[in-house]
C-alpha cells in the first residue's frame, strides 16, 4: 500500500471507505434516537449480581439472530444461501425438548446436556444434507435449502406431535435467561461462537479458501482447493449455528412451538449479514459486520418499542433498512457518489486497499 | 395425432413410436403424478373419484393458481419473488379496510390491484436499475407489505359487503357439478398467462432472458421492459390472488398467507419449471398447484394423518423433482 502524500485526508477517506463505517454509524444513530426518546436508555444497574438494562436486553435478544447469521455469513461467502435455518432451529428445539421431557429425571443437568448434544448432532446432519444437495448434486443453494425449509416445520411438528411441548429444566432455561460474570449466557454463547469462527477463518487459511470458493468454485477447485468439502462444511456449520439458536429460543420460553419457533429468522439473519456489508454475490465476508448487523436488528426491535410504535410495525422499518442498505451497496448508486467526489480519482492507492470496492468500481475510479 | 395421413404407418405404429418432445416431459411427469395420486385416492377412499373432488381443487386453490402463474413468469426469467405471500395478506387487509370505510366494492378491488401492481413495479425497478438481487429486493417487498398490513390494522377485519359475498359464492353449474367464479377467474388467468408466454413477443423475451440475459440484451430484445414487466405481472397476480383469497376467507388479517410464497414456488417447481430460468410452462404450474391441493385432499380424506404431513410430503416431492431435473439437465449439457 503506497502512502498518499496528504495522510490526514487519506486517513479520513480510508476511514470513510472502511466497510464497517456505515453499519456502525447506523447503529449509533439508532441508539441516539433511543436516548432522545428516553434519556435513561443507557442506564445499567446491578441487581442480584447481574447487570440489568436496555443495552443488556438488546445483546441478549440479539443472540439467536447473531448465531444464525454467523453460519449464514460463511454460507453466503461461498456464494450460497441457507433458507432452512428457521426450520432447523425448530427441529433442534423440538428434539431437545422431547428428549428432556422423555428423560427419567427431567430437571437433571445431564439430561439437558445430553438432549442439547443430541439436538445439535441432528442439526449438523441436516446441515450436511443441505451441503450434500449443493456440493455433490449441484443444486442451486436457494432451492436445495428451500426443500428443508418447506419440510422442516412438518418434521418438527412430527417430532413434537403437533403439540406445544413445555419443559422444566433449570440448566436448559439458563441457556436463555441465565447470567455468567454478570452477562447473559445467551449472548456469551453467541459471542463465543463468533470468536471461534473468527479464529478458525481469519487465523487459518480457511477463510481465504471459503472466499476463493465464493469467487469462483471451478477455478478454486483447479487450484487445488477442495471446494466440495468446504461447501459441505459451511452448510453443516450453518446447521449447527441454527441448532444452537433454536435451543436458545426454546429455552427463553421453556417450550417449543414447532409452528412459530424461529419463523422468519432466516430473513433476519440474511438481513444482518447484508447490513454487515457481506455481499450476497459471495467471495468475501465480514464477521464483525455480521455482529454489528445482528445488534442493529435487535436494537431496531427495541427502538420501535421504546418510541411507542406497535412492535408489529417492525417489518416496515426492516423493509426501509433493506432498501437503504441495498441502494448503498448498489454499484450504480455508489458510482454516482464516486464521480461527484473530486478527490476520489486521485487516490488510486486506496481504491485497491478498500475491500468493499467491486471490480467495476475500481475501474470507474481509475478512468 | 388423430390425423394419421401417412398410410405407410399403421395407427398402432405411430402410437407405439410416439415420444413426446423432451421439453414437455416435466409437465407430463407432473400430470402423471396427479393422475396417479387421484387413482390411488379413488381406490382407497370412498367418494374420492367424484369429479366434484377435482372441481373443488380448483375452487380451494384458486388464489394459489393465480400466484403460481405470476411466479412462473418471474422464475422463467431466472428471478424469484418472495413477496407474494405478504402481498396477499396486504390485499385482504386493504379490501377489508376500504370496505369498512364504506368504499364502493369495485373501487376497493381496484385499490387492491393497483397496490399490488405498484409494489411489483417498485421491486422490478430496484432489481433492474439498481442491480439488486431479486431475492433481496423481494425480501424488502415481503417486509414492506407485511408492515403495511400491520399499519392498516393489527386486528382481523371481517368482510360482510354483499358484492363480495355474492362474488365469493356465485357458482356455475355443470349438471350435478359446480365451479365457483373464483376458480373460473383463476383458470382464465392461466389461459392468458399461457397465451402471453407462448404467442407474444413479451413471452418470447421472458424465455430469452431466462436462457441468457446478456445474449437477450445483445439481440436487442427489450430486456429492461420485460424484466420489470415480470415483477409487475407477479405483483398484479399476487394482489389478484389476494382478492380471490379474501373472497375465499372473507376477512382481512395480517397473519394471513404466512409462507404462501413457499407454496407458490413449490407449485412452480413441481410443475416442471427450471429454477434457473428459461424453461417451463404456466400449465405445469397449474398442475403443480393441483398436486399440492391433491396432497391436502388425500390427507383430509384419510383422516388419520396429521396436517403436518402436508409439509413433509410437499418437501419430499420438491426434492424428487429438483433432483430429477438436475440429472436431466446434466445429461443434456
Amino acid at each position: 500500500m503506497a502512502e498518499s502524500p496528504t495522510t490526514s485526508v487519506s486517513g479520513l477517506q480510508r476511514l470513510l471507505r472502511h466497510q464497517l463505517v456505515w453499519p456502525v454509524l447506523a447503529l449509533v444513530v439508532l441508539l441516539l434516537v433511543n436516548v432522545a426518546a428516553k434519556p435513561g436508555f443507557f442506564d445499567i444497574r446491578m441487581q442480584d449480581g447481574h447487570l440489568y438494562g436496555n443495552l443488556i436486553d438488546i445483546v441478549r435478544n440479539s443472540a439467536p439472530v447473531l448465531l444464525v447469521a454467523l453460519g449464514m455469513t460463511l454460507v453466503i461467502a461461498t456464494r450460497g444461501i441457507d433458507l432452512s435455518v428457521g426450520a432447523i432451529a425448530a427441529i433442534s428445539a423440538a428434539v431437545a425438548c422431547t428428549r428432556i421431557v422423555g428423560a427419567a429425571d427431567e430437571g437433571a443437568l445431564t439430561t439437558a446436556v445430553m438432549a442439547c448434544t443430541y439436538a445439535l448432532a441432528v442439526c449438523i446432519l441436516l446441515g450436511a444434507w443441505n451441503g450434500f444437495l449443493v456440493s455433490v448434486l449441484g443444486i442451486q443453494p436457494i432451492i436445495a435449502t428451500l426443500i428443508l425449509m418447506v419440510a422442516g416445520r412438518g418434521i418438527s411438528m412430527a417430532i413434537t406431535d403437533g403439540q406445544i411441548t413445555t419443559v422444566h429444566n433449570n440448566t436448559f432455561s439458563d441457556l436463555a435467561t441465565g447470567y455468567v460474570l454478570t452477562l447473559p449466557v445467551a449472548f456469551l454463547i453467541a459471542l463465543g461462537v463468533c470468536a471461534l469462527t473468527a479464529v478458525l477463518t481469519r487465523r487459518t487459511a480457511l477463510g481465504m479458501l471459503i472466499e476463493a470458493v465464493g469467487i469462483n468454485p471451478e477455478a478454486s477447485r483447479l487450484a487445488g482447493v477442495r471446494s466440495r468439502t468446504i461447501i459441505w462444511t459451511v452448510y453443516a456449520f450453518s446447521g449447527l449455528c441454527a441448532g444452537i439458536a433454536g435451543l436458545v429460543i426454546a429455552a427463553n420460553t421453556n417450550s417449543v412451538n414447532a409452528n412459530s419457533l424461529g419463523l422468519w429468522i432466516e430473513l433476519d439473519a440474511i438481513l444482518a449479514v447484508v447490513i454487515g456489508g457481506t455481499s450476497l454475490a459471495g467471495g468475501r465476508f465480514s464477521l464483525m459486520g455480521t455482529l454489528i448487523g445482528a445488534l442493529f436488528i435487535a436494537t431496531l426491535a427495541r427502538t420501535v418499542n421504546n418510541i411507542g410504535i406497535p412492535s408489529d410495525l417492525n417489518y416496515l422499518f426492516k423493509a426501509i433498512v433493506v432498501i437503504a442498505v441495498c441502494l448503498l451497496q448498489s454499484p450504480k448508486v455508489r458510482s454516482v457518489f464516486r464521480v461527484r467526489r473530486p478527490g476520489a480519482t486521485g487516490s488510486s492507492g486506496s481504491v485497491g486497499s478498500a475491500g468493499s470496492a467491486t471490480p467495476t468500481l475500481a475501474k470507474a475510479g481509475r478512468s | 395425432m388423430s390425423a394419421t395421413t401417412v398410410p405407410a404407418d399403421s395407427l398402432w405404429d405411430r402410437v407405439r413410436g410416439f415420444t413426446p418432445p423432451p421439453r414437455y416431459l416435466p409437465v407430463l411427469a407432473t400430470l402423471a403424478l396427479l393422475v396417479g395420486m387421484f387413482s390411488v385416492g379413488g381406490v382407497r377412499y370412498e367418494g374420492f373419484s367424484d369429479p366434484q373432488v377435482v372441481l373443488s381443487l380448483f375452487i380451494d386453490n384458486a388464489f394459489l393458481i393465480v400466484l403460481a402463474v405470476g411466479m412462473t413468469f418471474v422464475i422463467l426469467t431466472g428471478g424469484i419473488d418472495l413477496s407474494v405471500g405478504s402481498v396477499v395478506a396486504l390485499s385482504t387487509m386493504i379490501a377489508a379496510k376500504t370496505l369498512q370505510l364504506g368504499w364502493p366494492p369495485y373501487l376497493s378491488m381496484a385499490a387492491v390491484l393497483a397496490t399490488g401492481t405498484l409494489l411489483g413495479l417498485l421491486m422490478g425497478l430496484l432489481i433492474h436499475y439498481f442491480d439488486i438481487q431479486p431475492f433481496i429486493a423481494t425480501l424488502a417487498g415481503l417486509f414492506l407489505a407485511r408492515g403495511l398490513t400491520y399499519l392498516i390494522s393489527v386486528e382481523s377485519i371481517s368482510i360482510s359487503d354483499s358484492t363480495f359475498t355474492n362474488l365469493a359464492f356465485k357458482t356455475v353449474t355443470f349438471g350435478d357439478y359446480y365451479l365457483r367464479w373464483t376458480a373460473i377467474i383463476a383458470l382464465a388467468v392461466v389461459a392468458i398467462g399461457a397465451y402471453v408466454l407462448a404467442r407474444t413477443r413479451f413471452g418470447r423475451t421472458v424465455y430469452a432472458i431466462g436462457g441468457n440475459e446478456s445474449s437477450a440484451m445483445l439481440m436487442g430484445l427489450r430486456v429492461a421492459f420485460t424484466k420489470v414487466g415480470v415483477y409487475v405481472i407477479s405483483g398484479f397476480c399476487a394482489s389478484l390472488g389476494g382478492l380471490l383469497f379474501s373472497f375465499y376467507i372473507l376477512s382481512g388479517n395480517s397473519l394471513h398467507a404466512i409462507g404462501m410464497e413457499l407454496d407458490a414456488i413449490a407449485a412452480v417447481v413441481i410443475g416442471g419449471t427450471l429454477l434457473t430460468g428459461g424453461r417451463g410452462y404456466v400449465v405445469g404450474s397449474l398442475l403443480g398447484v393441483m398436486v399440492l391441493g391433491m396432497i391436502k385432499t388425500l390427507i383430509s380424506f384419510d383422516g388419520t394423518l396429521s396436517s403436518y404431513w402436508i409439509r413433509i410430503i410437499t418437501g419430499a416431492l420438491l426434492l424428487a423433482f429438483v433432483v430429477v431435473q438436475r440429472f436431466a439437465s446434466r445429461r443434456r449439457t
